[in-house]
């Protein structure tokens, strides 16, 4: 069964609006390929003023569809058709207090058929311009549609990149082999393959908005504030190296070897990401060496 | 029973109260393992040898040993099918149906992807299957035919006593996945071809994650689940002792009302459909009337939708099922309905009524003063539908744009 909110079950068992306006002049029909649901919207406009007079639906579809258009004929009513127009499928969702994610393409329905509906008052075509697909992350209610073009729009190559531009994928995370397939399918129209294994490209960002120069002398001011700590434990820290978001450090005296090694670089990280304002990673400078070397 | 009238009898069943009693000791003093060598494990290995003969029963399997219990219908099915491809690598062909239930879909679409060839065989708007069409298909590429023996939606048989036939004469194994049909159909397997079946037990008043698969003496077999010697080393893991014990019971119990289930039940599926059918203006019965199970019965009322019906069918207590899209989560319309070629006005508006043995002729007639109000105020709200009727030419009256 699905988790319907109050709002939702009323305007279900009780729909306002519901049936024809008798003297129209104002008709928006669409429907949703995916689920088949489809709503006739009528609506009586005063031409003087261009507000909605009277609004009525009729609607062929489930629960969520007969609710949420519903909501659309209360909320406008009254409206200059303006400002009915910037209702959007969200509004709808909201003051219903929430769809669950597989329903929310019934609010979009809405407000296509308000759209309908103006363009045909103004005498216009109108012509839908989305496409709905298969709904992948049920977390954030992303279909498969949206994941391939953002794919494709930014050359996306990983799962992460995908949740960072989409969102999909970064709530319960079973989406994942769906993202993986839509991956595959997608890099093999450009002639590459997927590789599981591939790190996300860096998204570039001027994070703290410092200067190299400027950031470099940041690390150390910082690096300052926490040496005292160390020396009291007999110990020390220098700075060996910055690369990106990565700090080289090398720890001295009772610090070098010590068992802690893990921990104090673990409280030197927070200080710095803390002071920077920005994600960085502090190693060791052994690390370094290691990478240069290509390992 | 609560004071609902229950009739989604093919999504679960309410375990028998005779049913319960029988597990419950397997909860507490029973609580040994039956592998073990001493008194605690011996009672329990004994209860589940006579369960194991209860499902034979059951069945008509020549041998208790054909039967491996399993954790629910899902497994039986994706065990036979993934057995068959591992004992016969070198065939990398399987057919089945387009109306099968997702345990064998959704397993043969993976299975594209992994390189196999998969045949769906279609069906003709009353949900049959074209014989001629599967006989083309038999050859000694295939590993394995799966199909099912009852449609969980529309309730349509398929003949897979003589599908059985036709795949051993092209020395082709068959499995079926009876889950639906086990308990509301005489069966007798030791009669039959049919090499493999699967049964689950939450559909004949045994609990939830309890299965069988069925697995005729002598055919080739590679369990899915390798480790302990239990079920003969062909499915390992502690046995779910409690579940056995109830699914034997239950299969005993399924057994002695099977002439209840032909005449009884089936009076009142023909009752309601009966009822329905007079009072309601345009809807008809989806499937084969003529060739389904008794319990079974799907309309599909037209202009509205299913899920719209099933929420005002619940707040009067009446629970049933819709093969509508918006039902399913996952924004597809019934594969069923579709294969059947039904239009999507009605499709939507299908609604599957199943009944138990523990129904009775009174909620008949209470479903049947139910619905014609409800079906009227949903058509007031469709575009489809005006003045009482529908509108003329619905599908050029409202042509919506489609996103
Ligand atoms: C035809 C059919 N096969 C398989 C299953 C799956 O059974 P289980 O829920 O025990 O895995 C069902 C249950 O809905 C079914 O109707």
């Amino acid at each position: 069964m699905w988790d319907y909110s109050e709002k939702v079950k009323e305007h279900f068992f009780d729909p306002r609006n519901a049936g024809a306006v008798d003297d129209a002049n104002a008709v928006g029909d669409v429907g949703s390929l995916s689920c088949g649901d489809a709503l006739r919207l009528t609506l009586k406009v005063d031409p003087d003023t261009e507000t909605i007079l009277d609004a009525g639906f009729q609607t062929f579809g489930c629960g969520s569809a007969i609710a949420s258009s519903s909501a659309l004929t209360e909320i406008i009513k009254g409206m200059h058709i303006d400002d009915a127009l910037k209702v959007s499928n969200q509004d709808i969702a909201d003051y219903l207090d929430g769809l669950p994610p597989e329903k929310m393409h019934c609010s979009v329905m809405g407000r296509e058929a308000l759209q309908a509906a103006v363009a045909n008052y103004r005498g216009e075509e109108w012509s839908d311009d989305h496409e709905e697909g298969a709904l992948i992350c049920k977390c954030f209610a992303i279909d498969a549609v949206m994941i391939e073009e953002t794919i494709r729009a930014n050359n996306l190559r990983t799962v992460e990149e995908v949740t960072n531009y989409t969102k999909a994928g970064g709530g319960c995370s079973s989406c994942h082999e769906g993202i993986e397939e839509i991956l595959t399918a997608v890099l093999a129209e450009r002639g590459e393959s997927f590789d599981p294994n591939a790190v996300a490209a860096e998204i570039k960002k001027p994070t703290s908005g410092l200067t190299n120069l400027q950031r470099m002398r940041r690390i150390e001011e910082l690096l300052e504030e926490i040496r005292p700590n160390l020396q009291r434990d007999h110990g020390d820290v220098e700075l060996i190296e910055v690369d990106g978001k990565y700090v080289y450090v090398k720890m001295t005296g009772a610090c070098a070897g010590c068992q802690m090694a893990a921990t104090t670089l673990g409280g030197i990280q927070q200080h710095l990401a803390e002071g920077l304002g920005e994600f960085i990673q502090v190693l060791p400078h052994e690390e370094l060496a290691r990478r240069a070397a290509g390992a | 029973m609560t004071s609902g009238i229950y009739l989604d009898n093919n999504a679960t069943t309410m375990v028998d109260a005779a049913v319960v009693e029988a597990m419950l000791p397997y909860f507490t003093e029973q609580f040994g393992n039956p592998s073990s060598m001493h008194q605690f494990g011996d009672k329990v290995g004994r209860a589940l040898k006579k369960a194991r003969k209860q499902v034979q029963s059951l069945l008509g399997a020549e041998h208790d040993s054909e039967i491996i219990f399993t954790s629910c219908g899902t497994e039986s099915d994706s065990t036979a099918i993934l057995s068959a491809l591992k004992a016969q690598p070198e065939r990398r062909e399987i057919i089945t149906t387009v109306v099968e239930h997702p345990a064998v879909l959704t397993l043969c679409e993976q299975l594209e992807k992994d390189g196999y060839t998969v045949h769906y065989l279609k069906v003709d708007n009353k949900g049959r299957l074209d014989m001629q069409a599967y006989q083309r298909l038999l050859s000694d590429k295939v590993a394995v035919v799966s199909v099912m023996w009852a449609n969980n939606e529309s309730g349509t048989l398929f003949p897979v006593e003589e599908m059985a036939e036709m795949a051993r004469s092209a020395g082709v194994m068959f499995h079926t996945d009876a889950v639906q049909a086990v308990g509301k159909l005489p069966i007798n397997l030791k009669d039959t071809s049919i090499d493999m079946l699967s049964l689950s037990g939450h559909k004949l008043h045994a609990p939830k994650g309890i299965g069988v698969l069925y697995l005729r003496r002598g055919v080739r077999f590679r369990p899915l689940l390798r480790g302990g010697h239990q079920e003969r080393g062909r499915r390992a893991g502690t046995e779910n002792a409690a579940s056995i014990v109830a699914l034997g019971k239950a299969c005993e119990m399924a057994h002695e009302a099977m002439d209840f289930e032909k005449t009884f039940v089936k009076s009142m599926r023909d009752r309601l459909e009966q009822g329905i059918l007079e009072r309601v203006p345009h809807c008809f019965v989806t499937g084969d009337p003529g060739n389904r199970l008794p319990n079974t019965c799907n309309i599909a009322f037209e202009y509205i939708e299913g899920e719209a019906i099933l929420l005002l069918l619940n707040k009067m207590g009446i629970a049933a099922s819709s093969g509508s899209a918006c039902t399913s989560g996952s924004l597809e319309p019934s594969h069923v309905m579709r294969a059947m070629d039904i239009p999507y006005t009605a499709a939507h508006g299908s609604v599957r009524f199943s009944f138990s043995r523990y129904n009775t002729m009174e909620e008949v007639e209470r479903v049947i003063e139910a619905v014609p109000p409800i079906v009227e105020q949903l058509r007031k709200l469709s575009p489809y539908w005006a003045d009482g009727g529908p509108v003329e030419e619905p599908e050029k009256a409202f042509a919506p744009t489609y996103a």
